[in-house]
């Protein structure tokens, strides 16, 4: 069983009446950001078990090519393991075989039949109470993984999760717990993505993150939603001494809601955060995402980069906020937005906290504003016609490092960057 | 017209945001040769440059650019690159996401990478070519990824403000040596490149030889002469007094 140092009291039923509880009175509790929701609107798929799948290249062609828009390799090369979900259910689990030993991947349900102790991380870095999203996790979840990387082990190709919604207007649930253990380390890629034919629908994801002492974990979450989609991840991390957490967001597809704030605690010493983001609004997407960092542990360090480009008549909001309770914490945010459409909207609203720690090093620098055209005329004066001097600054804005990414997938990403930069004329 | 010029400005008036800069400047520069441009500060020196390639917030508002025989006044910023005019800003934008030697191979025109990477060596800026253009660059930096960019392009009429503004005498040399490789060398389409550049002090002339020198006073030519004569008079008797100008400045 894995050392605890979450508090949890009383017997397992208990707890479960009472997170019912107040996910029930959570029910109809909006958000604070983003448009609320009629969760009433979304129905049930036709069937609630998909059929289950001996390999992913099996999977239909529109199913894989949907999956790796969102960075999921059904060939599965040079990944350490596989979960796969559609709808509600999970349709494969596999660990190759060198990293059998070294990570447990399955659905949280088996998981929480496996093991009582997994109980005690449950609703933990999440509140189930947070909203009408939390709340409906709790009340009516429709599946989730649990990935488990043992102490000391260092996965070196990363582990990839899909959650794929193939029916039209249904609310996918799930509830994941990732838990990273003393001295380990993964990337993982979670791939969210929808079938061709899905214009409409929600995805809330409860994703619970945990590293122990030591530990490292590079996520990367790349988004692939539709127009009539809306999006509600519920994200918490909770950082132990010396751990570092790493996230990647891409988010280069039309959606008609995302609304996402992760929050991120650095308890331990020295704990660090990471958060690398970029961001594309098209069309009529209405974009509401953050980052939130506590940062309590001594020497605990936070940073926060986004890149956002808004197009047509995309409405985007970029928050960030990060609270010093130490010192000797530093963190930092630089959110830079393009606007590319005279119909677009973006409001960048970054937050500093400096919480009873006079000496906490906290800092922002945002810029919203249109592509410099004394850049493009730069551009062209080297030979470069107008539109390619655009695509270019286009595409070089949104050029970040994205650490723990493997190759594959960065050329990926870079494809479709330069595609997003040549529509933007 | 003559077309054996690489640039004719015939009466070019030049207004910024709506106010008047240039007024009536008239110019000549033959293939393979350096004129250098002198005048005050904000006497419309980097205007004109700027101008000549083409930046939209410059305007000319009369008279005509001519770039070997041809009216380039109205023509795209790019398409004067492609015809052979090239631009060393003094201040240049920095532009996050692009690396320095992606640029330069761009300015090079399909000449090359192994030549991009020959000129960073001789500039010494090698260190450069991976960093994004102009972002956090020192003031030599700059003008040395502003100059291998523009060796890179090798134009037939190179525009240069200020090579030796805020740069140590180390790198004025490489600058300047630089600058007299560039208009030395001759281009692909075998025309003797030139240059028109503007400078201040005048260290530059240490490197290379200026045929012709022009002073530029509240946005008028008033004064043109040897190049290193010139300069002589205008450090012994200023702009006000200079008597190559003096003649063509207003009395204040």
């Amino acid at each position: 069983m894995s050392d605890l140092s979450l508090t949890h009291s009383g017997p397992v039923a208990t707890r479960e009446e009472s997170l019912r509880a107040r996910a029930i009175q959570a029910q109809a509790r909006p958000s604070p950001y983003g448009p609320d929701l009629d969760l009433t609107t979304f129905s049930q798929p036709v069937e609630q078990q998909r059929q289950r799948v001996e390999a992913l290249r099996s999977l239909e062609q529109q199913m894989r090519e949907a999956a790796l828009l969102a960075g999921i390799d059904s060939e599965e090369t040079g990944r350490a393991a596989s979960y796969f979900q559609v709808d509600y259910s999970a349709i494969y689990e596999r660990i190759q075989r060198r990293y059998q030993g070294q990570i447990e991947l399955m659905t949280v349900t088996e998981a929480l039949k496996s093991y009582d102790w997994l109980r005690n991380y449950w609703w933990q870095a999440v509140e189930v109470d947070q909203d009408k999203y939390t709340a409906a996790v709790e009340l009516a979840q429709t599946g989730g993984f649990f990935l488990r990387v043992f102490a000391g082990q260092r996965v070196t190709e990363p582990i990839q999760a899909c959650l794929l919604v193939q029916e039209n207007n249904i609310s996918q649930n799930v509830h994941n717990v990732i838990l990273i253990e003393e001295g380990a380390a993964a990337q993982l890629i979670t791939g969210c993505t929808l079938h061709p034919r899905v214009e409409t629908g929600l995805h809330i994801g409860a994703n619970e993150v945990f590293l122990k002492k030591g530990a490292t974990l590079a996520e990367t979450m790349i988004h692939n939603w539709a127009e009539g989609f809306h999006v509600r991840p519920r994200t918490g991390v909770i950082v132990e001494e010396g751990a570092t957490f790493v996230s990647n967001y891409i988010l280069l597809r039309p959606v008609r809601s995302v609304q996402d704030y992760p929050r991120v605690f650095l308890r331990g010493a020295g704990a660090r955060a990471q958060f690398n983001s970029i961001i594309v609004g098209l069309k009529e997407s209405l974009i509401d995402m953050g980052t939130y960092a506590e940062l309590t542990g001594q020497g605990t360090r936070a940073d926060a980069i986004s890149r956002a480009v808004a197009r047509d008549q995309s409405t985007m909001y970029l928050r960030g906020e990060l609270v010093g309770q130490h010192n000797e914490s530093r963190g930092h945010l630089d959110c830079r937005g393009m606007l590319l459409s005279d119909q677009a909207r973006m409001h960048a609203i970054p937050e500093l906290l400096a919480d009873s720690a006079p000496r906490s090093q906290l800092s922002h620098e945002a810029a919203v504003g249109p592509i410099a055209e004394e850049a493009v005329e730069y551009l062209m004066t080297r030979g470069l016609p107008r539109d390619v001097a655009i695509s270019t600054l286009v595409r070089g804005f949104m050029q970040i490092g994205l650490p723990g990414l493997p190759d594959i997938l960065t050329k990926h990403i870079q494809r479709v960057l330069a595609a997003t930069a040549e529509h933007s004329l | 017209m003559d077309t054996s010029d690489i640039l004719q400005l015939e009466e070019v008036s030049v207004e910024v945001g709506g106010r008047p800069i240039l007024h009536d400047v008239s110019l000549r520069i033959r293939p393979g040769e350096t004129h250098v441009l002198f005048g005050p500060n904000g006497s419309g020196k980097s205007s004109l440059l700027m101008a000549i390639m083409g930046l939209s917030r410059y305007r000319v508002t009369k008279g005509r650019i001519l770039f070997q025989g041809q009216d380039i006044t109205h023509l795209a910023v790019d398409e004067r690159a492609h015809l052979g005019i090239g631009l060393m800003q003094q201040r240049p934008p920095s532009v996050r996401g692009i690396p320095l030697g992606q640029l330069a191979e761009v300015s090079a025109q399909g000449r090359g990478s192994t030549r991009v990477t020959e000129l960073a060596d001789q500039l010494g800026c090698t260190g450069l070519l991976t960093r994004d253009v102009n972002v956090g660059f020192s003031g030599g930096e700059i003008k040395k990824a502003e100059l291998l960019q523009l060796m890179a392009q090798q134009p037939a009429l190179a525009l240069v403000d200020e090579p030796d503004a805020g740069v140590d005498l180390d790198s004025i040399a490489v600058v300047g040596q630089a600058l007299a490789c560039l208009v030395k060398h001759p281009t692909a389409e075998a025309v003797a490149p030139a240059a028109l550049i503007i400078m201040h002090t005048g260290h530059i002339l240490n490197y290379l030889r200026a045929d012709v020198g022009h002073v530029l006073y509240g946005g008028t030519l008033v004064g043109e002469g040897e190049g290193l004569q010139l300069l002589e008079e205008i450090r012994k008797h200023g702009y006000g007094k200079c008597p190559i100008c003096r003649s063509h400045i207003p009395v204040q």
